[in-house]
């Protein structure tokens, strides 16, 4: 059961090996993690605390100066417009997480339960093979279907349903499909990771006892499959949450998300302790998040 | 019988528009990129490559192009490095504290990329160093870091340990059993670490925006173009960038899958 997600599944390592080999030469095996452990300690645990540090600082006549003052905090949270777009992002987020299960979930009990084994892992390759793809471009590819001249409303236009567009692209709407179309295949992924490790007996031996097919999946395969779910979840809630590029392509502009204001006190102003601020109000709810999921996501033990 | 035929039907259509669904934008993506007129939309006019050779006319792409392709083989290439020496050093963990280690190691994944580029955007400023292609692979190695070395360790297994232990009795050197014995033995989790981390770096957007600023990656392009509204040239653009990350999310998928599924 723990290790039920790629790419968090790989505790089976590091416990057994406690043995260790007298060795000779170098002794390569003692400095082997160093490097990686240097480079993320200087590159993201350092900059992290910097980043920390000058979300106290204030920026005068557009320098940093390190002032210490919780000043850009008490801003963030009078600004009625920046709490928003946290807000905004909360809500979008929790949206498209909720979509995305249960448009994946069918989806991986069939390839788990109605697929034929040997081509389940074609179809699983098929489903999630673009995900890895073309994040940029993926969006753009939505404004396609629809705007007001895309896919959708020049066929419902041709078939005589509509006379006038519809106005899908540029909303909160669109932002939340390109989304829910991304995490689809994550969610997809990992929910069928946790299906295929239930043992078939313990369904089997549900219905033997007389539980209606309905009951099985509500009872056993259901709850078996929480971790996958939790897993798949979590990542779409990170991602999305502190995704830029969607929002900004499909979402038009009647509102923002916190990372298009993030962006926004760079871009527009390089206020680098505002944007620091929201940044971490931001980490703030992923960490939230990530605690309130622990329990599931093992993340501990990897 | 007729009710067994009715949910089968049912699971075979909800495939069918699952998969209509996931590959439906791409299609298009792809389809209107050979459009003759001057809008990516219906009706398609065509086929066509002119866009396609305005795309090549484009230096500025061209460059970009060129740019992400670098960044992505090099901070593949030291992504991947890392990646197997830390996961190589931890499986024989003489580390004292393994669990902080790999706690630190995988860390970045459940941080957001905007975040690790903020943080590194802003540490470049104070620090003073400025934004560059350099800085982009860094923040990519960053990124991706994680995956490797998660795809990488879950690939070690004990028989691996068996061998280099068997390598040392057999009088090679610690280097020597790593380097000749080891991570041959891993190419092929060692081949597609590489290959993902390669996709997701040419791929990668807002760390690119972030730490670029004159020379810059294919993404900030094609998002820069982005502005000019809906344009077949766009859709070419993407293209080229989709079946670049296909082939070599592709091949990363059939070397996992294929290669080292039979071997643990």
């Amino acid at each position: 059961m723990a290790n039920n997600a790629w790419p968090f599944g790989m505790n089976s390592t590091a416990a057994e090996i406690k043995e260790t080999t007298k060795l000779g030469g170098l002794p390569v095996t003692r400095w082997a993690a160093y490097p990686a452990l240097a480079f993320s300690l200087l590159f993201f645990v350092v900059p992290f605390l910097i980043m920390v540090a000058v979300s106290f600082w204030q920026r005068v006549y557009g320098r940093l100066e390190a002032t210490w003052t919780t000043a850009n905090y008490e801003k963030f949270f009078s600004k009625s417009y920046l709490v928003e777009a946290l807000f905004n992002s909360i809500e979008v987020t929790v949206t498209t997480t909720l979509i995305s299960i249960l448009v994946a979930y069918p989806l991986a009990y069939i390839l788990a339960h109605k697929v034929p084994p040997r081509w389940q892992r074609v179809i699983l390759l098929l489903t999630i093979l673009p995900f890895w793809t073309a994040y940029v471009v993926r969006s753009y590819s939505w404004l396609l279907v629809l705007s007001d001249n895309g896919i959708i409303n020049s066929t419902l236009i041709s078939i005589g349903l509509i006379s006038e567009p519809l106005h899908l692209a540029y909303t909160r709407g669109a932002t939340i499909l390109g989304f829910v179309h991304f995490f689809t295949m994550l969610l997809t992924l990992t929910i069928y990771a946790s299906l295929i490790q239930i043992p078939q007996n313990y369904r089997h031996a549900a219905a033997d006892l007389g539980a209606s097919p309905l009951q099985v999946f509500l009872r056993i395969t259901l709850p078996l499959s929480i971790p996958g779910v939790a897993v798949g979840a979590f990542l779409t809630f990170v991602i999305t949450i502190g995704d830029y590029i969607t929002p900004q392509i499909l979402g038009g502009n009647t509102e923002v998300l916190i990372p298009q204001a993030i962006m926004l006190q760079v871009s527009r102003s390089a206020n680098f302790p505002m944007a620091s601020v929201m940044s971490i109000a931001l980490m703030v709810v992923v960490t939230g998040v990530y605690l309130a999921f622990s329990r599931h996501l093992k993340m501990d033990r990897v | 019988m007729t009710k067994r035929w009715l949910i089968s039907a049912s699971a075979t259509g909800y495939l069918v528009a699952a998969l209509v669904f996931i590959y439906l934008p791409v299609v298009i993506l792809v389809l209107f990129s050979f459009q003759d007129g001057t809008l990516p939309v219906p009706p398609f006019e065509g086929p066509s490559l002119r866009w396609y050779e305005k795309l090549f006319a484009n230096e500025r792409l061209l460059d970009a192009l060129l740019n992400s392709l670098l960044v992505a083989v090099v901070s593949g290439l030291v992504t991947t490095l890392l990646g197997f020496l830390a996961a190589y050093g931890l499986s024989r963990s003489t580390i004292a504290i393994p669990g902080v280690a790999r706690f630190l190691l995988i860390a970045p994944i459940t941080v957001s990329y905007l975040i690790i580029g903020m943080g590194l955007l802003i540490s470049f400023n104070v620090v003073g160093i400025s934004k560059s292609l350099l800085a982009v692979g860094i923040g990519h190695v960053v990124i991706n870091l994680p995956l490797a070395f998660a795809i990488i360790s879950s690939q070690i297994s004990a028989r691996h340990k068996t061998i280099d232990a068997a390598a040392h009795d057999l009088g090679a050197s610690d280097l020597q059993t790593m380097v000749f014995i080891s991570a041959p033995m891993m190419k092929a989790s060692l081949f597609a670490a590489f290959c993902l981390s390669a996709t997701l770096s040419w791929d990668e957007f807002i760390v690119a925006f972030l730490l670029s600023q004159f020379e810059v990656t294919l993404p900030v392009i094609i998002f820069e173009m982005l502005r000019a509204g809906l344009t077949p040239e766009v859709n070419a653009a993407g293209t080229l960038v989709f079946a670049i990350s296909m082939a070599l999310v592709l091949v990363a998928a059939a070397t996992l899958v294929f290669k080292s599924g039979g071997e643990r």
